[in-house]
């Protein structure tokens, strides 16, 4: 490996993009960052913080307005072509031609990069191989699944053995397997060419396994080194608490710590809750006197290793927007933790759930039932039909076998009175953009039925629960991301509907607003709200009391995540998370023993 | 209450969503009101000016008489004199002039001795109205010159006059074709307007995802219905209505009919089109789609009512294709209120059509709500 | 490899994308070739300038001999179909209920009166709120009464008046001047814009939406092989499109096509580059599919329609009109096909409506080449 060479060097590069009748809004700010041949540079930051920016102008897409930027020793300003033929670029939302199939993507970039005629048999081959395309290559780019899409887009950025490869995010959206093979691919280029790679990446995880990091935030560089680096500074500040076997589940717990003093993050990983303190705190903690850990809560609490995901949630300024206390959650008095949730009311339920396109079924036979103030996920990777199971609970689609029950009713035929129960909220930000904030939330507070004080009660509680305070009067469209889905979400919960549905909430959200979100959730159940929602997010099974982890539109396993993550236990892996027990399940090693059924394991 | 506050903010909401997307907002005003103003200009099918060239072989007093009477009219406008004959073909192809009247050397002597004179009138016939309206004119002319002959004849020889023709138009009685086409332009541009806009407006929330968000709300389909289709009768009528009156002040075409006539048409034709227009929307799952589609409806709409040219004109079984079409109704009904002076009983034979038009295509467009997505 | 072949593989590329998008997608077919066959119907059928089978009614008051004949002779017109009315009042109500667009009324002394000095008047009443309609219906009557006077003098039954002026009018280029002939070849103007402008439009702006147009352009493409890969295909279909309205305006309906098929192809490509030229700059200006196809048909399709002369004479329209048409190349092409359809090859007729377009197409390539030049997103 020849990890001298630098493949890409930014000095003092600057870039703003200009509104109208605005200021401008700063997406790069002096920034200088050098990528090395031979590794995978990892470029991490929230949502905004200059990332696609910075890719697009190595990629000279854009000029910069301050500095200079130089891919491959050729200055992305004036040699842009140049650099095009010697690079592959991955934009986030790969530009495949939807109506044409795998094999007429990869010629069509094969004659965009000139690659000659006789050297592409072999080419394709291989790169159809390396992807496992092989037996798609007639499908049409449209019908492939989320994962195999980001694998053609890999392929066709691929296709003449760049000397650079820069990735946007190429792994959203995209389930564990496929996002282990897409890794693959892209290490093989880089064990076998020694090219180099600059990949922005949501997913902390995946930074843990680049050769060094940058963390962006608001257009400038917050730090950057290897993950060990990063790492080591929180050596000692990062703790696992294991609750009391029968005890309150974990969700509760983490809900409790988040935003205490002196707690910088708080999740749940199998089954036990992961705290990183700030080092006065962690020092009491060792010492064992902390007020926030009082020994009777939990079974053991043990120094962890910490883990880039901790380093980065560290690093990042976030601003207060954890949720308020589960008190401001709704006007009536707050309930007692746990005890709302009364499992034997059946708020959902689907028996036998068919559905057909065609001659192709989407989602095959599924049987499950949520009791009310339970969390219920579906999971599984894009393509696994959860999303049409999802629309079929909700009345958007005809069912073609099987039947949906929705508090006692199919909603398809039910009337409007059984919709005013629920709230919802879609895949895709789906409120109008161009209304502003407070039109939204007037609009369907009223449609469902809100009016008067209570409305303005209630759009007051909204706007203060969810900081949405000083947007009011902007279009929901022009909010950022993490606001818009706040504002998603303050819709769907404005007229304290029973059941909840929530469908992939947080897809393409960055670390910081998944977190919210879920800590918000936890809170909506705890009162006696009924939560369906789907994710790919494997980690996120261990926010929901029970799963159901789909593929290809049938079940693969339903049970809590406690069960679930025990199918995958093996003297190799003795602490197994969600996604190690999908990988499993889906390469097809599944146990004897396997929970199935509308019953599942309890925890 | 609970069903009327609920309708009621969908209604409020389908307005602001109008009026706050630039995009929409223009649809709704700017389009309109340029396209009136172009095309009450330019849709006329009145010759004026037409460029002429004359070879007068003859070079008498008589030919001379003849000619000043064609220089004296506003519709021809002389560009050359000929000389040869040869000239002729010249002058007409190469554009220079769009008729070319020549007079033969014998022209006078004919005259004279009581033998009839030709008058050769060569049209260019590219433009086949502009060919058959100059022949008109020239016609007139020449008959009128020979009405003024006909008297001293008359007066000479004691002779007699013969039948002659006594033409009167009723309604526009100089017969000027932009209030033929202004009458019906404001119902027409209103209708692609509302059209476009009502197509767009569900596809639009199935393509950003909010129909959805709407599905599951507790609207029914009729009140989804109801509230897509009231802004676009309000807009409709509103644009159309201001189009009228700037036809009637603006283009100075009569208004004699009366004014409950017009709002009772232009609301029956506007409800007929927001049902066609929401039967498209839903029908479509792309905002392409939804724009295609209403293409397709408004090309064939146009050409079929009589707006520009006579459904008389056309063969039978087209004719009777057109009363299908809501735009034949429309058509015909805001001529008969501006120029014929209707009122309300008379037009209202004319809109049951559209009624019914209007009740066979709602409900569907309601039904697909809910069922389009499988 | 040389840069030349690289080039060439990288158009090859682009240009088998893009017609297998179109064979993909039904909406680009139906415009391409649905429509063209859907507006050269309803032009050929639907749009006539020629009234034929009027009703009228005939109130003959007068019951002599020559009113009898006179209103015969309504009978034998092919333009009419006489209706005999008793009153002039009923002869009203069917005007005002539209049943019939004309009366022609023969007054009780019209036998009388013919032989005297006065003159017999011959009242035509016109339905005018179609002025165009109502001024040709005139001159037919005014045919009809002229042709029974010469006969009846001819007959010595009138006596022969003082000698008159004769018309004789001959219609060049279109001698039963039929107004099909006049508006199919226009209809070409019509087609072309539709898939140059309003096609070219929505694939481009479909491009940007899709996010493919930023994977095309991070390749070593460069600018000019990325034109020529979206005009190309268009410039086909467009020339497709056409081919099949110029066979079936010739075999269908019977319009003449006086002038060479070789020069009219010639000169039709020349003003589908000014429209492809015109559709992508629209695209490359806005990216957004939905205003595309707003601007595309507000200052493409409808111009083509209102301000091309293709249905509406431009001559007899007001000055500042007139000069707004001369930055519409669809009226140049208007003026190609009329020449061409029913004149023949005209060549300075030809040549100062084709000067304009080149430098329209010229004009439109350079804002697409100076949009697109460096590739940027922004």
């Amino acid at each position: 490996m020849k990890t001298t060479e630098v493949v890409l060097q930014a000095s003092a590069l600057g870039k703003s993009f200009s509104r109208k009748g605005k200021a401008p809004v700063i997406a790069l700010d002096a920034l200088s960052l050098r990528v090395k041949a031979g590794a995978v540079t990892g470029l991490v930051g929230p949502d905004g913080a200059g990332k696609t920016t910075l890719l697009r102008l190595a990629a000279g897409l854009l000029l910069p307005d301050a500095g200079s930027i130089s891919v491959l020793g050729l200055d992305s300003a004036s040699q842009a072509i140049e650099i095009q033929s010697r690079i592959g670029y991955m934009p986030q939302q790969f530009g495949l031609y939807q109506d044409l199939s795998v094999q007429e993507n990869l010629e069509l970039y094969a004659d965009l990069q000139a690659v000659p005629l006789s050297l592409r048999p072999s080419r394709f081959a291989e790169l159809l191989q390396m992807t496992g395309l092989g037996d798609f290559q007639k499908r049409r780019a449209g019908a492939l699944s989320g994962g195999m899409k980001q694998k053609l887009g890999l392929a066709c950025s691929l296709i003449k053995k760049p000397r650079m490869l820069l990735l946007d995010e190429p792994t959203v959206g995209v389930d564990p397997v496929s996002r282990r093979d897409l890794w693959q691919i892209v290490y093989k280029m880089v064990a076998d060419e020694g090219i180099g790679v600059l990949m922005a990446t949501s997913y902390l995880d995946e930074a843990d396994r680049c050769a060094e990091v940058v963390v962006l935030y608001e257009g400038r560089k917050l730090a950057e080194g290897t993950p060990a680096e990063f790492r080591d500074k929180l050596k000692g500040r990062v703790f696992t608490l294991t609750p009391p076997a029968g005890g309150p589940p974990p969700r509760l717990l983490q809900t409790h710590l988040a935003g205490q003093p002196g707690i910088i993050d708080v999740m749940i990983r199998s089954g036990r809750v992961r705290c990183v303190v700030e080092a006065e705190l962690a020092a009491r903690l060792k010492s064992g006197h902390s007020e926030l850990f009082p020994a009777a809560a939990y079974d053991k609490i043990e120094l962890s290793e910490p883990s880039f995901e901790d380093a980065f949630m560290a690093l990042v300024p976030k601003a207060d927007l954890r949720p308020k206390n589960a008190a401001s959650l709704s006007p009536e008095p707050d309930p007692v933790p746990g005890a709302v949730s009364r499992r034997d009311e059946i708020m959902v339920s689907a028996h036998n759930l068919t559905k057909n396109f065609g001659a192709f079924t989407a989602v095959r036979e599924i049987s499950f039932e949520v009791g009310k103030g339970e969390i219920f996920g579906l999971l599984g990777p894009n393509g696994a039909g959860k999303s049409t199971t999802f629309r079929m609970l909700c009345g958007l689609l005809k069912v073609s076998g099987g039947e949906v029950q929705v508090a006692g009713r199919d909603l398809r035929r039910a009337g409007s009175r059984a919709r005013a129960q629920l709230g919802y909220m879609a895949q895709v930000f789906s409120l109008y953009r161009q209304l502003p904030v407070r039109s939204n939330l007037e609009f369907y507070g009223r449609a469902y039925g809100l009016s008067g004080a209570r409305l303005r009660q209630r759009i007051n509680w909204a706007l203060d629960e969810f900081h949405l305070r000083g947007r009011e009067e902007s279009p929901a469209g022009l909010l950022p991301a993490g606001y818009r889905q706040r504002l998603a979400m303050a819709t769907a919960l404005l007229h304290e509907p029973a059941i909840l549905f929530l469908d992939e909430p947080t897809s393409g959200a960055d670390p910081l607003a998944r977190r919210e979100f879920w800590l918000r959730i936890s809170g909506f159940a705890a009162q006696g709200v009924t939560v369906v929602v789907t994710t790919h997010f494997m980690e996120e099974a261990e926010y929901c009391d029970r799963l159901l982890i789909m593929s290809r539109g049938t079940e693969l396993v339903q049970g809590a995540p406690a069960a679930i993550r025990r199918l995958a236990q093996s003297p190799e892996n003795p602490e197994p998370t969600v996604e190690d027990a999908f990988i499993v399940l889906a390469e097809g090693r599944l146990p004897a023993a396997a929970p199935t059924g509308a019953q599942g394991v309890e925890s | 209450m609970l069903v009327l506050r609920r309708i009621m903010a969908l209604i409020v909401k389908e307005f602001i969503t109008i009026m706050r997307d630039p995009k929409s907002r223009f649809v709704v005003i700017g389009p309109p009101l340029i396209q009136f103003f172009v095309f009450g200009y330019a849709a006329t099918f009145d010759v004026t000016r037409v460029r002429y060239a004359v070879l007068d072989e003859a070079r008498t007093s008589e030919s001379r008489q003849l000619l000043a009477a064609v220089d004296g009219s506003q519709h021809f406008r002389r560009v050359r004199n000929l000389t040869a004959e040869r000239q002729i073909d010249e002058v007409i192809n190469l554009q220079e002039a769009r008729m070319v009247i020549h007079l033969g050397p014998d022209f006078s002597r004919r005259l004279l001795s009581g033998e009839q004179a030709p008058l050769q009138v060569i049209v260019d016939g590219r433009n086949s109205n502009v060919a058959a309206v100059a022949l008109g004119y020239v016609s007139a002319i020449v008959q009128q010159y020979n009405a003024q002959r006909q008297t001293g004849f008359i007066l000479k020889n004691s002779s007699v006059m013969g039948p002659r023709l006594v033409g009167r138009a009723w309604f526009n009685a100089n017969l000027l074709s932009r209030w033929y086409i202004v009458a019906a332009l404001g119902g027409t541009i209103s209708m692609v307007v509302v059209m476009i806009l009502t197509s767009l407006s569900v596809a639009r929330e199935r393509e950003f995802g909010t129909f959805d968000q709407l599905l599951v709300a507790p609207f029914t389909s009729g009140e989804i219905l109801l509230a897509k289709a009231i802004p676009g009768i309000t807009f409709g009528l509103l644009d159309s209505l201001f189009l009228a009156a700037a036809g009637v002040w603006w283009f100075a075409v009569p208004f004699r009919g009366t004014i409950a006539a017009l709002i009772v048409t232009l609301f029956i034709f506007m409800l007929s089109i927001v049902g066609l227009g929401l039967f498209v929307s839903a029908l479509s799952t792309t905002m392409q789609q939804a724009l295609l589609g209403s293409f397709a409806f408004i090309m064939p709409a146009v050409i079929l009512s009589g707006f520009t040219t006579p459904i008389e004109n056309m063969p039978g079984w087209l004719q009777i294709a057109t009363y299908a079409n809501p735009m034949r109704y429309v058509v015909r009904v805001l001529r008969q209120i501006f120029l014929e002076g209707a009122d309300l009983s008379l037009v209202g034979p004319q809109l049951w059509p559209l009624c019914i038009i209007a009740a066979l295509i709602l409900p569907p467009a309601a039904w697909l709500f809910r069922h389009r997505s499988q | 490899m040389t840069a030349l072949r690289a080039s060439l593989m990288r158009i090859r590329g682009l240009l088998r994308k893009e017609m297998l998008q179109v064979r993909r997608d039904p909406s680009s077919i139906l415009l391409a070739l649905v429509m063209p066959l859907l507006l050269l119907f309803l032009f050929g059928y639907g749009v006539s300038l020629n009234p034929n089978h009027v009703p009228v009614a005939v109130v003959a008051s007068d019951t002599g001999a020559a009113a009898r004949e006179l209103a015969a002779r309504f009978a034998l017109s092919p333009y009419f179909v006489p209706l005999s009315v008793k009153t002039l009042n009923q002869a009203e109500e069917l005007l005002k209920e539209k049943k019939v667009d004309a009366i022609i009324h023969i007054h009780e002394n019209f036998s009388a009166d013919l032989l005297t000095r006065g003159g017999a008047p011959v009242q035509v009443i016109i339905n005018g709120v179609d002025a165009n309609r109502a001024r040709l219906l005139q001159g037919y009557t005014q045919g009809v009464v002229q042709t029974w006077v010469a006969q009846e003098q001819r007959r010595g039954v009138l006596p022969a008046g003082s000698a008159a002026v004769v018309v004789l009018p001959r219609i060049w280029f279109n001698e039963a001047n039929e107004s099909r002939n006049f508006l199919v070849p226009g209809l070409m103007v019509l087609i072309m814009t539709l898939i140059g402008t309003l096609l070219t439009a929505l694939v481009i702006a479909r491009e940007w939406e899709r996010g493919t147009m930023e994977a095309i352009l991070v390749t070593p493409v460069r600018v000019f092989e990325l034109i020529l890969g979206k005009t190309l295909p268009y410039f086909f279909l467009g020339l497709s499109g056409l081919g099949l309205t110029v066979a079936g305006g010739v075999l269908l309906f019977a319009v003449p096509l006086r002038g060479s098929l070789l020069l009219f192809m010639l000169l039709a490509s020349i003003f589908l580059l000014a429209s492809l030229g015109f559709g992508l700059a629209i695209s490359a200006a806005v990216r957004v599919q939905f205003v595309a196809a707003q601007i595309a048909v507000i200052a493409g399709f409808l111009p083509a329609f209102f301000l091309s002369g293709l249905l509406f004479d431009l001559e007899s329209t007001p000055l500042p009109i007139q000069l707004v048409s001369h930055i519409i190349p669809a009226r140049y092409f208007v003026e190609i096909c009329h020449t061409l359809f029913l004149a023949g090859n005209i060549g300075p007729v030809l040549w100062s409506a084709t000067w304009p377009l080149v430098v329209m197409a010229i004009v439109f390539f350079t804002v697409v080449r100076r949009k697109l030049s460096g590739k940027r997103l922004e």
